[in-house]
This record gives structure tokens, sequence and C-alpha cells, in this order.
């Protein structure tokens, strides 16, 4: 039996609110973050609707204390992160070794496109602060010396499975006795570069998305940062407060179909998740709630959706897509999503999966539709899934 | 572990395992990596669809695999600091150029950090692990380390791991301006005379194949250790780490018989290495490697392929400048690298 990997401390910072509670507050009442672009701005304003943190930068960078000349992208990856370490309240955290594992699509991309068209215009001109922490691995950086962490420092970048690979690098980093505390999940603010990016590829859905419906028409981006802190058995000991959950599983496979689009049996989700379970030594029958990946694509949903039939025929656990709530926050949403998780074992709650109308017909099982509380969830399993085939899945387990 | 077999694009004649008798001489501060015919490696059709720095990430590590022998590897593990940057610098600048409208596709998908990773996921029809790690000058290490613990966990037998970054017309612009480079006519193989600030900018494509248990065929090396430190607060941190890193592997310096640093011809930068060749490596022979391959966040990849090629050998290429004698048989190696005083490495190799 491999040493058991707690979650001592979550954080998250989404478009339903700044901190744990807020968020919690959100989902119970059913309010979604999306809406017109008030922050952010682009030629689509009036199109596309979009996740945003209700925060300008200014405000952002008062409540993180970097600069506001920093991205956005470490803004919100700063105030969620330390809001998890906060949480996990390790009192002698200077004499273990910690690390911060962090995720992200595009790092410093909000500054870069300030930069770059002036810098298009004039090579010599554009404001070379702008383009300083362009690297995805500086806004890591930038975070992990505010935070103090330095014994160990990187980054993942798998597309929209990024900080879900994030969080089990940093597992088994505690696993390998490298670290004692790590620091994982993920980071990602709205650009124009991916917003444009996903338009050409018409995957966005210009009403507010709907995952798993039958009639769904696409995703809506979001922004946001969401970590969880790890700590091995010896450090969980010492903890205060008892850790509410281990990541029991854990499993990255690739779909290895196309650069973009899923295999239409699922094949890399099945392979993931399955190797999770697998890997937490559980049945299918023993997961008591998936958070999907759930983007709300034709494509991703039908994918998902088979993979999970194949795996879990007759025995449904419950499911929804939170998605519906923050939108889709790229590298951030495995972080965001194992903060839902754990939550979820923490307060026996059950997210709704929100704006189902009608369920998906070539699937035998419907997703939730309302928050449910007062139940005991033993095992979440969270799916993350990317461009380039990239799927991972993350079991959470109630420490019992 | 085992290094079993590399795969090496670079501006140096790396490719194709020929052995580095000829030293490429640049003009300038910018390096260009000596592509191969992409023909023998990938698809026609594919080729044309691919930007230069997939191609390169491609074909050094499908060398790599066939020099292994492996179809399919048990995890693909790719590092990049900066990820694809012209298909990057090429969807920023038709958004701007066409203020977000009129865009195609084709950049923005193959601009995402694990693009690399993913079509060689791809390619191989592997459905096994892959991760992608962006963490600058931590970049390869991250994946090494990866790698390594997959073996370490017996997860995997193998594991192909490999490091990735290009120079564009635009990175090299706005990074010139920050001052990162030497100026004039200079040539790569003359920066460690001038003693002048700024290095010059180089790029590569590395892949290795790690396996678990020795091959029937011959392998590179022993891949022994690995360790990383962050921002070390001065020289005193350095060695301790770097003592620590020996300790760890029961060695002292005078087991190991050549050290690789990653000195890049800048003044300030190579002071670290200065000071340690007076005092724990002061009776090391030394061997730099950035005047081949110049500096880039991923160089240290460049770096464990030559020390990996010396093993193999267990002589320094004839047509390199080193402090040591050429008559002693090399078996064990330290390399020793920082990137801009904050991502600093050691990797530890020996004969099998």
């Amino acid at each position: 039996m491999e040493k058991p990997v707690f979650v001592a401390g979550t954080g998250i910072i989404s478009a339903i609110g700044k901190n744990v509670s807020e968020c919690l507050d959100a989902l119970e009442n059913s309010k979604a973050g999306m809406g017109h672009m008030h922050f952010f701005d682009s030629l689509h304003r009036d199109k596309l609707p979009v996740a945003e943190v209700k925060l300008s930068n200014d405000d952002l960078a008062k409540l993180s204390g970097l600069p506001n000349t920093k991205s956005r992208t470490a803004q919100l990856s700063l105030i969620a992160a330390r809001e998890a370490l906060i949480d996990a309240g390790i009192e002698n955290l200077s004499s273990l070794r910690t690390g911060f594992i962090s995720a992200n699509s595009v790092g410093g991309m909000d500054k870069t496109e300030k930069f770059f068209a002036e810098f298009l215009s004039d090579n010599n001109k554009g404001r070379l602060r702008d383009v300083v922490d362009h690297e995805c691995g500086s806004a890591t950086e930038l975070v992990a010396d505010q935070l103090g962490i330095k014994d160990y420092v990187t980054t993942i970048s798998t597309a929209c499975s990024s900080s879900a690979n994030a969080i089990f690098f940093g597992a088994r980093l505690i696993r390998n006795n490298i670290l004692d505390v790590v620091v994982a999940g993920g980071t990602d603010s709205l650009t124009k570069f991916t917003l444009n990016g996903f338009n050409t590829l018409m995957i966005l859905d210009e009403k507010f998305c709907q995952p798993f419906d039958e009639n769904r028409r696409g995703l809506n981006l979001g922004e946001g940062a969401g970590y969880i802190v790890l700590v091995s058995e010896k450090v969980a000991a010492t903890l205060k407060k008892r850790p509410a959950a281990t990541l029991s599983g854990y499993c990255n496979a690739n779909d290895a179909y196309h650069q973009t689009a899923s295999s239409p049996d699922g094949n890399g989700s099945f392979l993931a998740m399955n190797g999770a379970l697998k890997k937490a030594g559980l049945q299918p029958a023993d997961i008591d709630y998936i958070n999907l990946h759930g983007t709300g694509t034709q494509n991703n949903d039908i994918a998902e959706g088979t993979a999970i039939k194949r795996l879990f025929d007759p025995h449904y656990p419950k499911m929804s897509s939170t998605k519906t709530f923050t939108g889709h926050t790229l590298g951030a949403s495995g972080g965001i999503e194992a903060v839902f998780s754990v939550l979820s074992l923490q307060h026996g709650i059950v997210y709704p999966n929100l704006r189902l109308e009608t369920p998906m017909k070539d699937l035998p099982f419907n997703v939730e539709t309302k928050f449910t509380k007062n139940i005991e969830v033993k095992h979440v399993l969270s799916n993350s899934f990317g461009f380039g085939g990239n799927c991972s899945s993350l079991i959470f387990s109630k420490v019992l | 572990m085992y290094i079993r077999a590399t795969g090496n694009i670079s501006p140096q004649k790396t490719f194709g395992h020929l052995p580095l008798t000829e030293l490429a001489a640049y003009s300038g501060n910018r390096l260009a990596c000596i592509e191969p015919d992409y023909k023998e490696f990938i698809d026609v059709k594919q080729i044309r669809r691919m930007s230069r720095i997939i191609r390169m990430g491609v074909a050094a590590a499908m060398e790599c695999l066939q020099e292994a022998n492996i179809k399919v590897p048990d995890a693909i593990i790719t590092g990049t600091a900066y990820g694809c940057m012209e298909d990057t610098g090429s969807f920023m600048t038709k958004m701007v150029e066409f203020n977000e409208e009129l865009l195609t596709p084709t950049a923005f998908i193959q601009s995402t950090h694990n693009t690399i990773g993913a079509q060689i996921g791809l390619m191989l029809q592997c459905n096994h692990y892959n991760n992608a790690f962006v963490h600058r000058g931590f970049s390869f290490e991250s994946a090494l380390l990866d790698g390594m613990m997959l073996l370490e966990e017996k997860e995997v037998s193998n594991v192909l791991v490999g490091a990735i970054d290009e120079i564009t017309n635009i990175s090299h612009t706005i990074l010139n301006r920050m001052g990162l480079y030497k100026q004039g006519n200079l040539s790569n193989l003359d920066i460690f005379k001038t003693r002048s600030k700024g290095t010059i900018a180089g790029e590569g494509a590395a892949f290795f194949l790690l396996a678990n248990e020795p091959s029937a065929n011959e392998d590179y090396a022993k891949l022994d250790g690995l360790k990383t430190f962050y921002k070390p607060a001065g020289i005193k941190e350095i060695e301790d780490n770097i003592t620590a890193f020996l300790a760890q592997h029961s060695i002292t310096t005078g087991d190991i018989d050549l050290v690789i640093i990653g000195k890049n011809g800048d003044v300030m930068s190579d002071r670290i290495f200065e000071q340690l060749s007076q005092t724990i490596f002061s009776k090391n022979a030394t061997l730099n490697y950035k005047n081949l391959c110049g500096e880039y966040p991923t160089a240290s990849a460049f770096a464990l392929w030559l020390g990996a090629s010396i093993i193999k050998t267990g002589t320094v290429p004839a047509a390199l400048e080193y402090n040591g004698s050429k008559e002693n048989k090399i078996k064990r190696i330290v390399i020793y690298n920082h990137y801009q005083h904050i991502h600093h490495s050691l990797f530890l190799v020996s004969a099998c």
C-alpha cells in the first residue's frame, strides 16, 4: 500500500467568488459567474459571454499585494494559493521541504498582448516590463517568492488538463520523499489570445454554456485559480485541523487521436479514469460523485460521456460540470475542480449542472440538476481533458 | 537508471549520432539549429503542417526511439520554457493586424505548450503518460525528474524525455532588447575570451530514452542523480548544494573525471563557475558547452547529451577545448548549470 497524501487546505478564486466560502455560497444558490465582459475587453464583447473574476486589475493587485503591473494570471494565483496555505495552517512550514507546483496555459499573455500591439508597429516600442513575465514559469515564481516557497518550484502546461497534472506531480513528489508539503493547482486569466483561438475553433457558446445537454453549443471561457495543499502523513499528523481528504488516485493517459478533438469512444478519458481507479484500489461503484470535465462542446461531452458509460454502467454516480458556474478556466480548471471535489467530500454536498434542459439522447445517465446536501460522499472523481489528447483524472477520498 | 538512446538537434552537427569532429562557427549573437532532412522521420504531409520547433522536437524524439529500438515508449515527457514561439507569434500578429477577425485556428492549436509531446504521442499512437513542463530554466530538469520518478515508482520500464526551445525573429528581438546578448560579430567559439557582458542565443531539441534496466546493446551512461535548487542566496548556498549532492551519491570531487559547466560568456553569470573552479572543483577538469549550443533555458539538455556521449566513448571529442588530459578515460561526470542565477541544476552520469 502506498503512503497516503493528504489534502490539508484549499484556496480558490473564480467568477463565482474570490475565496472558498463565496464560491460555496454561489454553488449552493445556483449563481453562475458568466456574463458580459466588464474588465476584459475584446472585439467579441457583445457576442461572447465570459466568466470573469469580478475584480479589476487594480482591485486584484490590492487583494494579492503584487504590483498592478503584474499579470492577472499571477494575481489570481497568489490569492488562491495563499488562501490554501492559510487554510492548511501548517505552523512549522519553514522547517519542512515545501514545493509550489502550478499550471497555466499561456503565462503572462494578458500583459504580452498589451506589449505586442505596440511592438508590431515598431520593434523598439512596447514596454519590456509587460513582456518580461511572458513565460508560464514566471507567474509561478512570482507567487512562490511571495509565499516564501523555495525547495521546489515548477510549472506544468498540458492545456486544459494542466493543473490536474500539477496536483498529481505534487503528490508524487511527496510519495517519493522529495517534499513534505506541496501547494499545487493552476491559474489562468482571460486573454484575447485564448478567446480568439477558441473562437477560430468555433467551440465558444454565444449563450451561457449547457454541458451534457443534447442541444449544447460550446463552452464559455472563464478565469480563476484553484490550489490545494498536499501534505505527507507525517505532516498531516501534526496539524490542528485534521485533513478532510486524501488524493487517493490519479492517472494521466493520452487519447492519441487528434490535436484538438477527442476520440468518439473517449479512449483517453476511459484510460485516465480507469487508471485512477486502479491507483486508488477502487471499483467504479465506489465513486459517489464525478466532477466532469464537461466543457459543453459537442465533442467533449459525448466522448467523456461514452467513456463514463463504458466504465460505470450500470452503477452511475452523481455527476455534474461545475464549468456551468465558473466557465472553462483552462489551465486553472483542474485546480478549481479539485477544490470543489474536496469540498464535496468535506461538506457532503454535490453541485448542480446548471441550465440542463434536454439530457443527451445517446447517454443512459442523467447529470445532477439540483444542489444536494447532507449526503455522505466518500470518493470523488475529477476529470480534466485537454488539447493534445492529454487526459488526466484524479480521485479524492474522504478521511474516515 | 540508464540513458539508452539520444536524439539531438542543435547548432552543432549532433544529429545522426556522428562524433563531434568539427565545430560549427557562427558570427553574431544567434545560433540556429542544423536541421536534418525530416522526410526520414516524419510523413511529408505532416512536415508541411508542423512549425519548425515541432519538426525539430518530433525528429529528435524519433531518432532517439529508433536508436533505442523502441516503437512506443511507456511515457512521453517534454520540457520547454518558451513553447511554440513561432505559432504564438504568428497567431498574435494576425490577431493584432486583423483586429481579432479573419483568424484561422492552425497556429493557435499548435501554440500550446504540450504540442510537441502530443504530436509524438499522436504519431506513435501512444496512449501512455504524456506530460509537459514549462518552467523557464527548470523545464528540462522537471521533465527529467518526472521521468526518473516514473521509473522509480515502477510505473514504467522506459520513458522518453526531451527538451525543446526555439529562437524566432520576434523572441530574439525582444530578448536582445532586454540586454541578454553580446553585440557585434563575435564567433560563438570565442565567447569565453572577451570577458564582456551578455551571452549568445541558442536553441535545441534533445531527447533521451531512459530505462530501468540496462540494454543488451550499449547504453550511453547511467543517470545516477539530478538535483535542482532555486535562487540560492550566494556562493555558500551553491557550494552547500553541490556538497550535499555529492554526499547523497557517496562520492567526492576526486571521484569525478569531468565537470561540464554552463558558462555562457557573460562575465557576471560566469563568476559563479569561476569561483567554484577555485573551490569545490579546483582539482577537476572542466568543459564548457554553451559555446556550442548557445544559451537558452533548456540548454542543460544539450549538456546531458554531451555528458552521456562522452561517457559512452570515454573521451572528450578532439574538437573541444578542455583543460584535462585526453588520455584519461572518463567514467563519471557532474554537470552543473545555472540559468540567469535563478535555476541551478546538477546531473550525475557515469559509465555503465
